[in-house]
């Protein structure tokens, strides 16, 4: 099996901040590998040292088989870069951007020419091509920016947390480029601070925190670790309680909770939770249960923090190492 | 650049090796000459500033200084603008250490570090555009010199080197001051600290008055000085006054920062900036 990167103990730190505090990893070629925690968990240092852009204090980095420490040049033919700011110049066309980083990519002016030609199209921004990029919206910069960091063809992209701060539609967007990429054999490092996202994209997923990974496996296997989705139903009346527990007791995997203040029915309903809902649905119906509001709920990374660490994603947070400022 | 060559494929040859960092050079300054065509703005002031400075420093300087006479070898605008070029060109090479800050907070500059190109070409791009933008400054000092009274009279060629060793020297400078612009890695911080470092020592230098007028204390330092240098060789050739090797010694100053700077600061933008 060949290995789209492996780290060994790696080990980062800032003053007393461990950003990496001996992390573990590998993804096989050909995959998405979703790195997911809160901001400050170490997802951007990992990012950086595997990009050649930080030397780690401690241990081993490979991409590709290649040394990232002791052969930095080579790694940088091979890899892709989208960082969390869309780093293109912004008095620059977004061609002459990716005209500028193929030529870097020391691909000759007639290939750079055509494709520059080829991404501007793929990634949406044909018409956007001769427009300096300080007029772009949000989303197009990141396309841009992708388009950037693939100039090169690399085999492996490493895209650091790409859709934050997205409307959910150029989310979507963004997704279907990454789906239609690994389809055409690359592989990638994502970093989120979604779980969805991850679920969505990655055929494994490492969840870290201060600089730890703390779990790892398939999305599947982290959301069993969790329990899986629940489904909440809120009552019409404090009386058809009774009813409607009886209704769903063949669907919830676990013992359902009830909550007087807000009259909500819990339950568990593990992995299939669209499944479960529908179900839900027909034996409160056929119970006639009248009810206010029905959700089904999948794991948030809160939760996964919550079960791994005890303690919420959002408060985990705050010792972060602190952020370079930005001029994005 | 020794530590190239070990992170390099063993194929590549030396010529082609060569041919990259070129090409990596001149992407990168290219880069940045377009900027500044996309800034009008900053073009206009780049060219109003030395115009404004020229302006009053002859009309409001001039008046009294002229009667001193022999020191000024004539006109005040003659002694004037060699000087006044020298702080131009100056501030014209803190311009790459300002941008190098503002790439390093877009992100821009984590792009570049994680490309496989030349670890210098991002160095030798921008200093290569910011002393092509000097070239435009100096070529207007030049014009608006002429229309206050300006006139080189040591002939053409000693002309030429006045013009290229200011230029030299503002490359020189430009290393420098990425070197400064790396390790503030802030734009503000990196233009403060260039004009708290130009301006003292233009004026403490023959740039705008004869070092003679000086407290003695002060000429001792003005005397020793690059800027006086600059000034001072600049005027040998412009105008044929003797300055004692200033032309030399400056050229010693120019080699000096290049060889501490140049390899100074390709090792900051190697390092994690």
């Amino acid at each position: 099996m060949s290995l789209a990167f492996e780290v060994k103990n790696l080990a980062k730190h800032y003053g007393n901040v461990k950003a990496l505090d001996g992390v573990t990893l590998e993804a096989k070629e050909g995959s998405i590998f979703g790195l997911l925690g809160p901001n400050g968990a170490g997802k951007t240092t990992l990012v950086r040292a595997l990009s050649t852009l930080l030397e780690p204090d401690k241990g081993s980095a490979k991409v590709l088989g290649i040394d990232v420490i002791k052969n930095p040049q080579r790694v940088r033919e091979v890899i892709g870069l989208a960082g969390q700011f869309a780093a293109v110049d912004e008095y620059l066309t977004g061609e002459e951007n990716l005209y500028m980083v193929g030529r870097l990519y020391h691909l000759s002016a007639k290939e750079t020419k055509q494709r520059t030609k080829e991404l501007l199209e793929r990634l949406n921004l044909a018409d956007a091509a001769k427009r300096q990029v300080r007029t772009y919206s949000g989303g197009m910069r990141r396309r841009l920016d992708l388009g950037a960091c693939l100039v090169g063809r690399p085999k492996i992209l490493f895209l650091d947390e790409p859709t934050t701060g997205l409307d959910p539609r150029t989310r979507l967007d963004l997704w279907e480029i990454i789906r239609d990429l690994v389809s055409q054999g690359t592989s990638i490092l994502l970093t989120t601070q979604y779980l969805e996202e991850a679920d969505v994209l990655a055929d494994k997923i490492a969840v870290i925190d201060r600089g730890k990974v703390i779990a790892e496996g398939t999305s599947a296997k982290l959301k069993a670790m969790l329990g899986g989705d629940v489904i909440e139903i809120q009552l019409e009346s404090e009386r058809d309680r009774q009813k409607a527990e009886q209704a769903i007791k063949g669907i919830a995997k676990k013992a359902s909770s009830y909550d007087e203040a807000t009259k909500t029915l819990t339950i568990p309903v593990g992995s299939d939770g669209s499944k479960s809902l529908a179900e839900v649905v027909r034996s409160l119906d056929r119970a006639k249960v009248p009810i206010h509001a029905l959700a089904l709920h999948q794991p948030s990374l809160d939760d996964v923090f919550l079960t791994l660490t005890g303690a919420k994603a959002s408060e985990v947070a705050t010792d972060a190492k602190p952020k370079r400022k930005r001029a994005a | 650049m020794p530590s190239l060559k070990e992170s390099e494929p063993p194929e590549m040859t030396l010529t082609k090796k060569l041919s990259y960092e070129f090409s990596d050079t001149w992407a990168v300054a290219k880069r940045n000459l377009l900027r500044y065509t996309r800034l009008p703005q900053l073009v206009f002031f780049s060219a109003i500033q030395p115009i404004i400075f020229l302006t009053l420093f002859n009309f409001v300087f001039g008046g009294a200084l002229g009667k001193s006479g022999a020191a000024l070898h004539g006109k005040y605008i003659n002694y004037l603008l060699p000087g006044i070029m020298v702080q131009v060109t100056l501030f014209g090479g803190l311009q790459t250490g300002i941008g190098l800050a503002r790439d390093i907070n877009s992100g821009i500059l984590d792009r570049f570090r994680s490309l496989p190109m030349s670890r210098a070409a991002v160095l030798a791009g921008r200093t290569f555009a910011d002393t092509l933008r000097n070239v435009v400054v100096i070529a207007i000092m030049l014009a608006y010199g002429s229309i206050l009274g300006f006139r080189f009279t040591n002939g053409f060629f000693p002309a030429v080197g006045m013009v290229l060793i200011l230029l030299l020297f503002g490359y020189a400078f430009s290393w420098f001051s990425a070197f400064i612009g790396m390790a503030v890695k802030d734009e503000e911080t990196a233009q403060l600290a260039g004009f708290v470092l130009v301006f003292p020592l233009v004026f403490a230098s023959a740039a705008f008055v004869p070092v003679q007028s000086m407290a003695t204390w002060l000429q001792h330092f003005a005397n020793n000085q690059p800027i006086t240098f600059a000034a001072n060789g600049a005027r040998e050739l412009a105008l044929g006054i003797p300055s004692h090797g200033a032309v030399w010694k400056l050229l010693a100053w120019v080699v000096g920062l290049l060889v501490v700077f140049v390899p100074l600061s390709i090792w900051r933008y190697k390092k994690s900036v």
